[in-house]
């Protein structure tokens, strides 16, 4: 697993604790309360770490490569799974993967970016970066989802849509505004849940929603700390200050009432226990998706543009 | 990997701090390096005489040449926070916001005003490139969100004209909500009914064009104007080959089905008129909608017979419908083959 910087104190510990559970006992020193008593003290360090991580630090974490990508979270909480490709129109794109399945005995439709978690599973998810397909298929699936009443529940994690000559020679733009204009027009609950990284346009494409959560170290934002800072700072070594000039976690976000809230991860971030963020953010969309039900098509669209016509205008004093 | 607007920045920097209207006397054409007489430039609605490059035209200017008269009304916006991130890189964010109005005369980067345009009620909402690139932030989102509102009160067509680069990053998540605030405000003026007409003009860019910008009834777009969602300078750093020589312009747009049309700036007025009247005001064929009584009526003197089918429930119905949707096809045709007879043309199947 790769290791944050600010992780690399735990880190020893951590090994040493491995260490030790191979050991033969039969030093004489009782092994076991040893471990307990570093993993206590691994723990922790964790909780401080992770307790005051900087702006920075959360850009990290969210990118970490070792948290749970869009089909752990689809394996563990979706029964049925049933992966539906292409936007009939030109291409399957597997940056932006999803299809049908049942969530707590409910039929759903469930989408989101995949970044995959090897070198070819990342070529062939494209990073997680998507092209005008895979939103002209979030389109697609957002429609469906309205002609059988089935809620949305989409899975954000992108560092953007797909900057290439293929994608803006097929409209990248009007897919991502047709996109965002599927989801105001969901006749049904969409529950969204920025899961890592919340890379701007491509990712609000489909975090259009009636709940929006946010993992306790994912991030949300405009642009990326690396392009705001080659932009204003003229230099892309600035990220660090521009991450924390961006008030992209989400502690800002939901500070400035964007978003409805936080899920916590366990100590030491979602890459050290997938199953148990997997498990809470199920927990999460659940109770969502029990107070948004039952629904009604008009008012459930009224309400979710009245949300996003409100926000900033009522901001709570910096 | 983020959509704003790179590929922009050294214009951004080159034209904050020029003033709308230059006081030389003499400009040079970025498209051709020809020296311009300022004076004739401004009454040619700002585009070269020697090769048809069309530079930066001044709000004012947009709205003069555009409304009935060179007559309108500005509609107010509202106050929004100005600085909800305290943001700072090497100056602060209100400072900078304060300077650039001082130096614009204006609250920021959007103005909205209300008139006719050959005879037609519409809310034009322009974007000055000149206030910060024409970014999009807060005041921006509720500039258009006010110009819709106003459009579906006063039935009028509403235009947008973006001239941006995208969202204004010190605003951080605030801006990149505007994508779909504005999406919102202009869904309202189309449930309404009323034309939602977008003109492209340089730079439409990032979080701009992959929002309102890209879902207009009409596209129309400036020659030459860039429009695209990511910039010139991150696509060649992430793709690391050489872009075609016309990508991201308004052509390119109209080659790649994005576009309507590309409408140099003296034929824009005639064009909008044109288009406001076919969509508002439909002649004889207004309200003339084929019912449930099973009959097709020819509409507009009888040239298009509409094909839609009429509206029934059962299926006794649907079988009617359908034979009646053949019948009028046959007409269609025999019309059609009878039209081109006289005009000397054979038409050969269809
Ligand atoms: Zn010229």
């Amino acid at each position: 697993m790769i290791t944050l910087d600010f992780e690399k104190p735990v880190l020893e510990l951590e090994n040493k604790i491995a260490e030790l559970r191979h050991v033969n006992n039969g030093s004489g020193v009782n092994i076991a309360v040893e471990i307990n008593r570093m993993q206590t003290k691994v723990d922790r360090l964790l909780q401080v770490a992770y307790g005051r991580l900087t702006p920075a630090q959360k850009v990290q974490v969210a990118r970490h490569p070792g948290r749970p990508h869009f089909f752990d979270y689809v394996r563990s909480l979706i029964e049925d799974f049933t992966p539906l490709a292409g936007d009939r129109l030109f291409a399957e794109d597997e940056a932006l993967v999803g299809g049908l399945g049942r969530f707590r005995g409910r039929s759903c439709v469930i989408l989101g970016q995949e970044k995959g978690n090897d070198t070819q599973s990342r070529i062939r998810h494209n990073f997680g970066m998507p092209r005008p397909e895979g939103y002209r298929k979030a389109q697609r699936l957002m429609a469906m989802a309205g002609q059988f009443n089935l809620p949305i529940i989409t899975l954000v994690d992108t560092a953007g849509a797909y900057p290439g000559v293929d994608a803006e020679a097929r409209g990248q733009s009007e897919a991502i505004a047709r996109s965002i204009e599927s989801c105001l027009r969901a006749p049904v609950p969409i529950i969204s849940v920025i899961i890592g990284e919340g890379g701007s346009g491509g990712a609000i494409a489909i975090a259009t929603a009636d709940r929006v959560y946010m993992l306790e170290h994912s991030i949300y934002s405009v642009i990326s700390p690396e392009g705001c800072a080659s932009i204003l700072w003229r230099s892309a070594s600035q990220a660090q200050e521009a991450a924390a000039a961006l008030r992209l976690t989400a502690q800002d976000l939901l500070g400035f009432g964007l978003v409805d809230s936080i899920i916590p991860e366990p100590v030491g971030g979602a890459h050290r226990h997938r199953e148990e963020t997997i498990r809470r953010v199920g927990e999460a969309i659940e109770s969502a998706l029990i107070a948004l039900t039952p629904w009604e098509a008009e008012n459930i669209k009224e309400s979710r543009a009245q949300k996003y016509l409100n926000f900033g205008r009522q901001l709570p004093a910096a | 990997m983020n959509w704003l607007t790179n590929i922009i920045r050294p214009r951004i920097r080159s034209l904050v701090g020029a003033k709308e209207v230059p006081d030389n006397l003499w400009q040079k054409c970025p498209g051709c390096e020809n020296l311009l007489f300022t004076r004739d430039l401004e009454a040619r609605f700002n585009v070269c005489s020697h090769c048809g490059h069309h530079l930066r035209l001044p709000v004012k200017q947009r709205l003069n040449m555009l409304f009935d008269d060179g007559k309108y009304e500005l509609i107010e916006l509202p106050k929004v926070p100005s600085d909800p991130l305290k943001f700072r890189d090497s100056k602060k964010y209100a400072d900078r916001l304060r300077d650039t109005q001082a130096k614009t005369g204006l609250k920021d980067a959007i103005t909205v005003a209300a008139g006719t345009v050959g005879g037609q009620k519409i809310v034009i909402a322009v974007f000055n490139f000149n206030f910060m690139g024409g970014s999009m932030g807060m005041a921006v989102g509720e500039g258009i969100v006010r110009a819709s509102e106003e459009a579906v009160s006063r039935r009028a067509a509403l235009m947008i004209v973006p001239s941006s680069g995208g969202a204004r990053m010190q605003e951080g998540i605030l801006s990149l909500m505007q994508m779909p605030r504005t999406m919102i405000a202009v869904e309202r003026v189309k449930r309404a009914r009323l034309p939602y007409i977008v003109l492209l003009t340089d730079p439409t860019t990032g979080g701009v064009s992959a929002s309102f910008a890209m879902v207009g009834d009409i596209h129309m777009a400036e020659p030459g104007a860039t429009i695209g969602f990511a910039g010139r300078r991150v696509i060649e750093e992430t793709v690391r080959e050489t872009l075609p020589k016309d990508f991201q312009t308004a052509e390119y747009l109209r080659e790649h089905g994005m576009v309507d049309m590309v409408v140099p700036r003296a034929e824009m007025r005639e064009t909008l008129a044109r288009i406001l009247r076919l969509l508002m005001d439909r002649g004889a064929s207004q309200g003339d909608v084929i019912g449930g009584s099973g009959k097709a009526k020819a509409t507009g003197g009888g040239k298009s017979l509409s094909l839609n089918p009429p509206a029934n429930t059962s299926s006794q119905g649907q079988l009617a419908a359908k034979r009646a949707l053949r019948q009028v096809r046959a007409a269609k045709r025999a019309l059609e083959n009878l039209e081109g007879k006289e005009s000397g043309r054979t038409r050969v199947g269809q």
